[in-house]
């Protein structure tokens, strides 16, 4: 019984969990002990219950759950006049996708963050945003509302700029907040009036039953740019990318592990719009090659700005847009031959898996050099690599798991970052061999610049500045070898994993009839 | 059993052959090493740097900092460093009109050029 209850309400619990929990936090939070059973006690649960719901999605199909209603039979109420009037989670196989990788890398820097920011006064507030921001972006890739989608958006900006803003120091974090704050605002206010075209021509909020009555009139034109503009520069694409490195660089590196997460869920939101709400019915060819060409434009800047940076978390930020491009790039090629079906089974299925995998795969190394970044400035209480060198001496572990992330986003085997690469650079290849080809420089410019950090950090003789460092503490190591052994194993055996989980999720994604039959007809 | 070979869709990849290889080069690796001068020592002269006689710097003086590292490469394509960089104001009000040119530049590909 109660097994059903959690299954049933799973989609709601997986929201609640961490809202309760971060309400709670100025209240309960008032000490250290308490404070961590709350936070990594909350973030434990919503994690259980994350991979439960994937699970149940994986094995049983599309999961609806209608908020007030006592079942997902009452999706369409018999008097709506065939209007989802009601919040619906639409819980596809590519929301349980993203809802993974949420649940890993919010454990994963939960656990870090249990050592890493404790030196800091104001850890109820740290960690109230910092649940508030799971939840919002839990709430974006599980929703199935459009206004819905806007509010969770709304709630994991702003949470994140308040815990960009956390430190202060001096001011910068503060000026990088606001930066991520307004273009946010700005983003979400014309992803709002996106919404509103929609409501006003099609009297709903919901994507299926806009896309179910979707005409690709000159207003929806004119939306799919806004939501194509606004989504596109809230993951970070160039050149829509400027308060990336920003924000990325003055957040707490636990915190700039999940704004990864947050800016993918942008990702998941922009693919949602392209393939379920205006599926075939929009010029894919314009729109493929719009999305490439952000994509290109990401890898190449993206990663051509990191090499000359000397503070480690900006190089890092460059990297994530870069590494966002490989992204745009593969799904690009998907929505480019998206009404060419013997393309599309082709090598557009092929690239659109790769996209994917890529998101998954680039949030758990990203995710893990951040966290590595953490740990370097955490010993040496700086983030300027000119005055790091030979901290390999005394971070053993550190420079192992940094050693281990800087291969798998250079794409070099047996890490995970090859195998998503491999698939892009295929798939990609019988669509352009240019792109492909630029795509591997790419690659090759990125491990160039992660040998430059790994030399100018780790290697040379120890430095007298610092001899008394030392390894940094257990939560923070086992945060990032949680990581660190991800990025090994799914290096290793890619074939199930995409078979078993990125393959469907990719299905789900282009199958816009499935999408909308579910909502019609209750899941 | 968990498959290891990755079938790519244009070939396949088997990440456990590549690390059969990689751990033979590294018993290689071993032998060669192993049948190498069995007198060194870690400590002592011969591991100190010699620089004709000259006493060595002190550490931090010895270390390639990061500003040293790909100094030719940022120098060989100066022109393309020297309109990107400055593009990167930091300046709100030019990350705004960013965003609004360049949604302007999808909305006439989009909606207008079409």
């Amino acid at each position: 019984m109660s097994w059903e209850l959690l299954r049933l309400h799973a989609p709601a619990l997986l929201i609640a969990v961490p809202l309760v929990a971060s309400f709670a936090m100025p209240i309960l939070g008032r000490t250290k002990l308490s404070r961590g059973i709350i936070a990594l006690g909350a973030m434990a649960l919503t994690s259980c219950i994350a991979i439960f719901l994937s699970y149940t999605v994986y094995t049983s199909g599309v999961l609806l759950y209608v908020f007030g209603a006592e079942s997902p039979a009452l999706s369409i109420p018999p008097d709506s006049g065939g209007i989802p009037i009601r919040i619906i989670f639409t819980i596809d196989a590519l929301s349980a996708f993203m809802t993974l990788i949420v649940a890993i890398v919010g454990f994963s820097v939960f656990l870090y963050s249990m050592s890493s920011d404790q030196r800091h006064t104001g850890l109820e507030g740290y960690y109230t945003l910092f649940l508030m921001m799971i939840a919002g972006i839990l709430g974006m890739v599980n929703t199935g509302d459009l206004f819905n989608f806007f509010v969770f958006l709304e709630i994991s900006s702003l949470a994140g700029a308040g815990l960009v803003a956390f430190r202060i120091e001096k001011g910068k974090a503060v000026e990088g907040a606001l930066k991520f704050a307004v273009l946010s605002t700005m983003g979400a206010l014309l992803l709002l009036f996106a919404v509103g075209i929609f409501y006003w021509q099609y009297d709903a909020l919901n994507i299926a039953a806009i896309a179910s009555r979707m005409q690709f009139s000159l207003l929806d034109q004119i939306a799919l740019v806004m939501l194509v503009a606004a989504l596109a520069m809230k993951c970070g694409s160039v050149p829509l990318h400027f308060w990336t490195p920003d924000a990325y660089s003055m957040a707490p590196s636990s915190v700039t592990a999940m704004l990864v997460v947050s800016s993918q869920a942008s990702l998941y939101g922009l693919f949602r719009v392209i393939f379920t709400l205006y599926g075939i019915k929009l010029d894919w060819v314009t729109v493929g090659w719009i999305v490439i060409a952000l994509g290109m434009l990401s890898m190449f800047v993206g990663v051509t700005m990191a090499i000359p940076q000397k503070d480690v978390k900006r190089l890092m930020a460059y990297h994530a847009i870069s590494q966002t491009g490989y992204m745009l790039l593969g799904v690009g090629v998907g929505i480019a031959v998206l009404g060419d079906p013997a393309s599309l089974q082709s090598y557009g299925m092929a690239a659109i898996d790769g996209g994917l995998f890529h998101i998954f795969n680039h949030a758990m190394y990203k995710g893990l050099l951040f966290l590595t970044a953490g740990a370097i400035i955490y010993v040496t209480g700086t983030r300027d690599m000119n005055a790091m060198g030979g901290l390999g001496h005394r971070m053993k572990y550190t420079m192992i798991f940094f050693m281990i992330g800087a291969l798998a986003i250079a794409g070099i085997p047996p890490f995970n970052g090859f195998a998503s690469k491999l698939v892009i650079y295929e798939s990609v290849y019988r669509f352009s061999p240019v792109l492909a080809i630029i795509a591997m420089l790419v690659s090759i410019l990125t491990l160039a610049s992660f040998v430059k950090v790994f030399h100018s950090v780790f290697m040379g003789p120890e430095l007298p500045e610092y001899d008394t460092g030392r390894e940094v503490p257990l939560p923070m190591l086992l945060g990032m070898g949680l990581l660190a052994g991800i990025v090994i194993v799914i290096g290793i055996f890619p074939a199930p994993f995409i078979d078993h989980l990125v393959a469907p999720a990719a299905q789900a994604l282009v199958n816009q009839a499935g999408y909308i039959s579910a909502v019609a007809g209750g899941g | 059993m968990l498959s290891t070979t990755f079938h790519t869709g244009a070939g396949y990849w088997n990440p456990l052959v590549w690390l059969g290889v990689f751990l033979l080069l590294l018993v290689l690796a071993y032998l060669f090493w192993f049948r190498g001068e069995s007198g060194y020592r870690r400590e002592g002269e011969q591991t100190k740097p010699f620089l004709s006689g000259n006493r060595a710097p002190a550490r931090g003086e010895m270390h390639l900092r990061a500003s040293h590292l790909y100094w030719g490469f940022t120098e060989a394509i100066r022109g393309y460093y020297e309109r990107v960089v400055p593009a990167h104001t930091g300046v709100l009000n030019d990350y705004l009109l960013w965003f609004l040119g360049v949604m302007s530049f999808i909305l006439v590909i989009m909606v207008v050029i079409r």
